[in-house]
């Protein structure tokens, strides 16, 4: 049985979305001009907001400092271009509330050029002095969580990192842009992930990627040098085969035990965005200042991968593919199965923004719920082997403490559960509000 | 001019979903139904279709009435009101008068059903509550059986099916024992083919095995049936039979004649597979099948009744709060030592 689920590549359950990938897959990425205004929000990775360090009529140039780390669960951040701060002051984010951001006018005549050896030598630096650089040049995972990546390089003492995983499973629908980078920039993603895997001192690197992006395998493989001890995984296609720990499980067989870290099981896993920014800073000096971003879904005019200077508004981005096409109902920040509705046009680009999906009425259509009747679907969807089917009845009728029994805090939010659900009950909807209202409760005595 | 940004939705990820829905599943039992059903007609001629339909208008009737105004039409409209009386139909034998079916219909979903919550709430399988209210109410005329092929071809109505309410109905000249009732009290054999076209006595739908087996594959390859329900029941069952075929060949039913003759195929195909009665979990489900064999042998063999199917499934379905209780599988992470 272990040599059979091993020779599939996958973990267990999970679901198989369309994957919708055919508007961009094939579409080369492309550099998205830049705009005049850039609002870049201090809290666009998870943990603390960053601390602003400019204040408004400070000229900055691109890649300047602005923000530094306001903890140690928190990064720093940078210009995206060269200009004047404009306003250090509440702006309205993604999710619809007002927070700290600073304001940047770009400078129309700028070259908009980073130096390029801003960075220290990442080789003579202690692990230590490299988390800290890892730190300061402000990366965060890239594949849509932003969850600040040196807290995931700080190993505790006594953890050896033998693995270092290299995620290019790019599971939700629509999304290109790791395998657009895999495409483009091998060089680069082998280059970041030889510098993370000698930090860590890990064994071996494995990319894992899906198998529905063979030119990706193909090209990462031409490019591989006898003396990088580099593998290439081909996994099933199968949602969500990014998640960390089911990427685990899909390469090397493991459970990552709950409520413990991949390092638990000497496994590093980063995201390919993630490792090329790694490159681009360390070897050309860029810290984390740009993305690249897919532009897709039925609602675009001219669907698009492209590198935007973070803090570019939606607007500038959906402007440059040709703009909304008439029937547009709702934009998706992310992936269609874990991204968030954004309610204007005027929210920036974030560090872990990998897509604007642009959505019509058949995705959107109001889809009429029907009783559950515990045909069993999303316990077989759940790659947690949770109960969503209970965990929705329970979240219904209020009984959230019992939900700890059925183990609601094991839940990701991945959403198989509700893409499978056949009476369309919001499940996810569901365990999220139990799971807020458990956790506000906790937070006074804390 | 300034172009207006479009009003743009909130609707929360997942946006996608796969395509099947609540009432498409249950017009998927209701195809899974229809050879079987034609079976009946073929062999019951019109008093079959007289009596789907009274099934089916009691059901329907019931659940129209007693939805709440804003909801009456798509209680209606997700079809479980017809699958429900379709499937009481089957159970039915061919001579029941039609207002007792159409009463048993009513009280399938009114009892069996509506009291409960409605739809996905409900503890026991509604058209299984119709039949045993039947069964608890009208003894004789449910168990009064007549042979296939009426007499007077297609549209020859068996008269006990036109008796009128409340008067003792005829029976009619023809009758004939059902395969397990022969076998429990006169220890007579039905051939084997028979039992697997149907050519016997018996209720309406648990007349032809491999029709209704064609029906279960459908919605197997559709998704819409935990195949381990019916694969255990019938699993146990030919387990329990050849282990007693053991002990005396002649006194116990052979293991395929246990599974062709009676309700088994359409119980454990279509009536312990109803989602809502049934355990969700996986291990819930080989527990929930194997007790339903193992009391459907008990009551066939070592009970009082030629059949035991019913039973055994209602038993079971009392049983699943507790089964899916203690069967939820164990979750991704738990149990497994740190270290790999």
């Amino acid at each position: 049985m272990k040599a059979f689920r091993l020779l599939r590549r996958s973990f267990e359950h999970g679901v198989h979305p369309a994957h919708h990938k055919d508007q961009t897959e094939n579409l080369p990425i492309q550099r998205v001009p830049f705009g005049r205004h850039f609002i870049m929000p201090l809290g666009q990775h998870i943990g603390v907001p960053s601390r602003a360090v400019v204040a408004a009529g400070d000229a900055v140039e691109r890649g300047q400092l602005i923000a530094e780390p306001g903890g140690f669960v928190s990064t720093a951040l940078h210009s995206p271009v060269k200009g004047v701060v404009s306003k250090v002051g509440d702006f309205r984010g993604v999710d619809g509330r007002y927070a700290p951001a600073i304001a940047i006018e770009a400078d129309p005549f700028a070259t908009q050029e980073v130096d390029p050896d801003a960075a220290p030598d990442w080789r003579s630096l202690s692990l230590e002095a490299f988390i800290e650089a890892v730190q300061m040049a402000g990366i965060v995972g890239m594949g849509g969580a932003a969850f600040p990546s040196h807290v995931k390089l700080s190993v505790p003492d006594g953890i050896r990192i033998r693995h270092l995983l290299i995620n290019g499973a790019e599971c939700e629908p629509y999304l290109t842009t790791d395998h657009r980078l895999m495409v483009e920039r091998p060089e680069a993603l082998l280059e970041g992930a030889e510098i993370l895997r000698q930090k860590l001192g890990a064994e071996e690197t494995v990319i894992g990627i899906e198998a529905n992006k063979p030119d990706a395998i193909e090209t990462i493989s031409r490019h591989l040098s006898p003396d990088q001890p580099v593998r290439i995984v081909k996994l099933k296609v199968k949602y969500p085969q990014g998640a960390e720990k089911m990427m685990i499980k899909s390469v090397f067989g493991t459970e990552v035990p709950a409520g413990r870290l991949p390092r638990d099981v000497e496994v590093n896993v980063n995201n390919v965005g993630t490792v090329v920014a790694i490159a681009d800073y360390f070897l050309r000096g860029m810290p984390l200042i740009e993305r690249v971003v897919t532009v897709a879904g039925p609602g675009v005019t001219y669907p698009a991968n492209l590198i935007v200077p973070l803090g570019t508004s939606v607007r500038d981005v959906v402007g440059f593919c040709g703009g909304l096409k008439p029937g547009t109902r709702e934009i998706i920040m992310g992936g269609p199965m874990m991204g968030r509705p954004i309610a204007s046009l005027d929210v920036p680009v974030l560090k872990g923004c990998s897509g604007v999906l642009v959505f019509t009425e058949e995705q959107t259509a109001r889809r009429k719920e029907y009783p559950c009747i515990r045909c069993g679907r999303c316990l077989e969807a759940c790659p947690y082997f949770l109960n969503p089917s209970r965990l929705a009845r329970l979240s219904k009728a209020r009984m959230f403490d019992e939900m700890k029994d059925y183990n609601v805090f094991d839940c990701v939010e991945c959403g198989c559960c509700t893409f499978a659900c056949p009476s369309n009950i919001p499940i996810v909807q569901l365990i999220r509000t139990a799971k807020d209202d458990l956790n506000n409760r906790k937070e006074p005595d804390a | 001019m300034k172009k207006r940004d479009p009003d743009l939705l909130l609707f929360h990820a997942p946006l996608l979903r796969q395509g099947m829905t609540t009432p498409k599943a249950m017009r998927d039992v209701i195809i899974a139904l229809l050879p079987a059903t034609g079976a009946s007609l073929w062999y019951f001629g019109l008093s079959a279709a007289l009596l789907l339909g009274a099934c089916i208008a009691g059901a329907v009737l019931a659940e129209w009435l007693f939805a709440d105004r804003a909801s009456r039409g798509e209680s209606l409209r997700d079809a479980t009101g017809i699958l429900t009386g379709l499937l009481l139909g089957l159970t039915l034998p061919p001579g029941l008068p039609l207002w007792m079916a159409f009463l048993g219909g009513f009280a399938g979903i009114a009892l069996g059903k509506v009291i409960w919550g409605g739809l996905g709430h409900n503890l026991f399988n509604p058209a299984l509550v119709g039949r045993a209210f039947l069964l608890a109410t009208f003894p004789i005329a449910m168990t009064t059986w007549v042979s296939v092929y009426p007499e007077g071809g297609f549209f020859d109505v068996y008269s006990s099916n036109l008796a009128l309410p409340f008067m003792q109905p005829q029976v009619d000249g023809v009758s004939a024992a059902t395969p397990l009732g022969l076998f429990k009290f006169q220890q007579e054999a039905t051939p084997l083919g028979d039992l697997m076209v149907g050519r016997i006595g018996g209720s309406l739908g648990e007349t032809s095995g491999l029709l209704l087996i064609l029906g279960g594959i459908y919605l197997w390859l559709r998704r819409d049936l935990d195949w381990r329900i019916p694969v255990s029941i019938l699993g146990t069952v030919v387990l329990f039979s050849a282990v007693l075929g053991l002990f005396d060949a002649e006194r116990f039913p052979a293991p395929l004649f246990s599974v062709f003759s009676g309700g088994l195929l359409l119980g454990a195909i279509y009536m312990a597979t109803d989602p809502v009665t049934s355990p969700v979990t996986p291990r819930g489900a080989w527990i929930f099948g194997i007790g339903t064999g193992v009391l459907v042998m008990l009551i066939r063999v070592f009970g009082g009744l030629p059949e035991g199917v019913m039973y055994a499934i209602l038993l079971m379905n009392a049983a699943t709060p507790l089964i899916d209780r203690y069967t939820q599988p164990r979750v991704f992470g738990h149990g497994v030592e740190k270290k790999p």
